[in-house]
């Protein structure tokens, strides 16, 4: 498998500094909030790489940089060999069908459908803006199409946004993706909004596209059960950084990062087992200030000595990519 | 369960919407009980009328929504139909809300502590220093280190987690019966979820308070409940034990509901998914409300609706288990 996504060392730094005035008159200094830091990895075709985190690790600020939506501030985002920051901006043919090839579904159904189009408009949209059917009857007959790998029917385009649930909204937003016959979608917690029964519609519909079209897919998500159903590979981030990455069955079977042990240990237990679990401690720190060393620190129940000051690397150990000292030198 | 009296006792609750369009039934016939020191969950999709019951019980449902008929009974006496200002020393004193999103629930203008002393003082008798000492403990027993400081701290000096601990320690702040939590930990973090669900269950349980726990996600449910309500469109589908209700679910929508959710220990291709959704208020179909979905629909269901009836070891709506019990 060649890999149609590769991340290299990618940062992406906000600058909130105060206004000018400010930090002239009262002296503040600048200050840049680090979301992602150093992040590398790479999506083989067909494959579904999920990356998991609370809130404010940076797991949507990668998404968006991957789809050129952000620039990254340092090291490059590849999409088939080709750079997405010059892509976005490019005009000739290459750049085109790069942008054709990417494409995003974003979380809040209700917040990323235009309320005044018809559904047969928005998911035109993409067809008509990348030229690739101008003739009408079949453009009609290609949004039925869509429309029907989504499990609605061609009449359901003349509605509006408004008269469809959370989940046909949902669907509608795929229908929208798939419209310019893309390799790649970047799906930025799909189904958070949702209700469990109309989740289970939605991951089961998306993972019978998959299966027809060979797509790839790029899931983020904070819940690690959605995750461990749709994902090949699984990276777990904290604080901007890659702590974990591997396949699902060794992070989550296996896992070798104290955070990504928390983090399934925090997971309300269905089968009520009554199995212990490690009391969670602590809160994710201030991004705009974070701990020195390894970001976790503070709240790992296996801090030694280097933890505080040095940064560990990510590195392979037990079949996966782990940043953490005490997982490679047990005491 | 139900030997002691029940603290709470909901009878045939019906809340209905009067529209331009007639009149919307969003919670049509619901009854249960909660014994003292239980803790009820009660699960549903969006607009199953689970938050509209938790709402009613407080008497905080916004108009033009309304109880059409039934009873709410708090130690046995009728709270439903009490006048607004004795409502309001109920609530808080006997009845303790704690609400979806800590930030709204709180006033961002005053300081914890105004707002704790402010409870305090308003459903108990005690002089400024004594309820600012309350105020403290209370602070200190629901985890927030450093209360003494924290008390004089304003809601957004807070994180997300820690305010969820101040709106508890608000809920628990006059001692009362009965407390319903609507959605506590959906705003939530999934490590700061299992902090405030540890939290909460352990405080109830040293206070001795019943909880009414309204949410969609069954694992929080797991965890914390007794008993488990499960709502449709409205109406309870099944009710009992929280371990036989997610092992041994009896109506066909619990059946469903439990296999949507994706799990660790199941190497499942797909997921269980009920087709379609559940029904609008205003087009909610004869017979059982869930029958259009249903796979095991027969006549019956479409021409009568299911009453509760005895299902294994809970109760089920279903006509699957009439005359089986």
């Amino acid at each position: 498998m060649s890999a149609l996504v590769e991340l290299a060392n990618v940062s992406k730094t906000f600058d909130v500094s105060p206004p000018w005035l400010n930090r002239v008159i009262e002296r503040k200094p600048p200050t840049y909030l680090h979301a992602v830091s150093d992040v590398s990895f790479s999506i083989a075709r067909g494959e579904t790489l999920a990356l998991v985190g609370e809130s404010g690790c940076g797991k949507s600020t990668v998404a968006r940089l991957i789809v050129g939506l952000y620039a990254p501030s340092a090291g490059s985002v590849r999409v088939d060999g080709q750079d997405m920051a010059v892509a976005v901006k490019g005009n000739d043919e290459a750049a085109r069908a790069l942008r054709r090839k990417v494409q995003m579904i974003f979380q809040d159904p209700y917040a990323s459908l235009n309320p005044r189009w018809r559904v047969a408009d928005i998911v035109a949209e993409p067809i008509r803006t990348h030229k690739l059917i101008t003739d009408r009857a079949a453009l009609d007959k290609r949004v039925a199409e869509l429309l029907g790998f989504v499990k609605l029917t061609a009449k359901d385009g003349e509605k509006y946004p408004h008269q469809f649930s959370g989940g046909q909204r949902q669907r509608i937003s795929i229908a929208r993706a798939l419209a310019s016959n893309p390799e790649f979608l970047i799906c930025d917690e799909p189904t958070s909004a949702l209700d469990v029964s109309v989740q289970a519609q939605v991951l089961n519909l998306m993972k019978d596209l998959q299966r027809e079209m060979g797509l790839t897919y790029l899931f983020i998500s904070h819940n690690l059960q959605v995750v461990h159903h749709i994902a090949d590979r699984v990276g777990v981030m904290y604080l901007g950084r890659l702590v974990e990455l591997g396949d699902k069955r060794a992070v989550f079977g296996d896992p070798q990062h104290p955070y990504t042990r928390m983090l399934l240990d925090a997971i309300p237990d269905l089968q009520m087992t009554g199995k212990a679990r490690t009391p969670v401690a602590g809160e994710v720190p201030n991004p705009l200030n974070p701990p020195s060393g390894c970001a976790f620190n503070p709240r790992c129940p296996k801090r030694f000595a280097p933890c505080d000051r040095e940064r560990p690397e990510l590195a392979t150990f037990k079949g996966r990519d782990v940043a953490c000292f005490a997982a490679r030198n047990p005491i | 369960m139900s030997t002691p009296s029940p603290v709470l006792e909901v009878k045939d609750l019906h809340i209905e919407f009067p529209t331009r369009r007639g009149v919307l039934k969003a919670v049509d016939g619901v009854s249960f009980s909660i014994a003292p020191g239980e803790v009820l969950g009660v699960v549903g999709e969006s607009g199953a009328g689970k938050s509209l019951t938790g709402a009613a019980v407080i008497g905080l449902l916004e108009p033009p929504g309304r109880i059409a008929s039934g009873q709410i009974l708090l130690n046995g006496q009728r709270i439903d139909n009490l006048p607004y200002e004795q409502m309001r020393r109920i609530r808080g004193r006997q009845i303790g809300a704690i609400f979806q999103d800590p930030l709204t629930s709180l006033n961002p203008l005053y300081t914890v502590g105004r707002q704790l002393v402010e409870t305090i003082q308003t459903h108990l008798d005690l002089d400024d220093g004594a309820a600012r000492d309350r105020a403290i403990r209370l602070l200190e027993e629901v985890g927030i280190p450093a209360a003494r400081e924290r008390i004089g701290h304003f809601p957004h000096q807070f994180s997300g987690g820690m305010r969820q601990r101040v709106v508890i320690a608000l809920a628990l702040a006059a001692e009362p019966k009965v407390i319903i939590a609507d959605e506590p930990t959906t705003a939530l973090d999934v490590s700061i979820q299992a902090q405030i669900i540890t939290l909460l269950k352990r405080l109830c349980r040293e206070h001795g308070t019943s909880v009414m726990l309204v949410t969609h996600d069954m694992g929080v449910i797991a965890e914390t409940a007794d008993r488990v309500a499960v709502m449709y469109a409205g109406r309870i589908a099944e009710i009992g034990p929280v371990a036989d209700v997610i092992h041994k679910p009896q109506h066909p929508y619990t059946v469903g509901l439990m296999g949507s959710i994706p799990e660790f220990d199941s190497e499942r291709e797909r997921l269980i998914q009920i087709d379609g959704a559940m029904p609008r208020l205003d087009a909610i179909p004869p017979g059982c409300a869930f029958n259009p979905r249903c796979e095991r629909v027969f006549d019956r269901c479409r021409q009568a609706r299911p009453e509760l009836m005895p299902a294994a070891t809970s109760l089920a709506a279903c006509w699957l288990h009439e005359g089986r019990a």
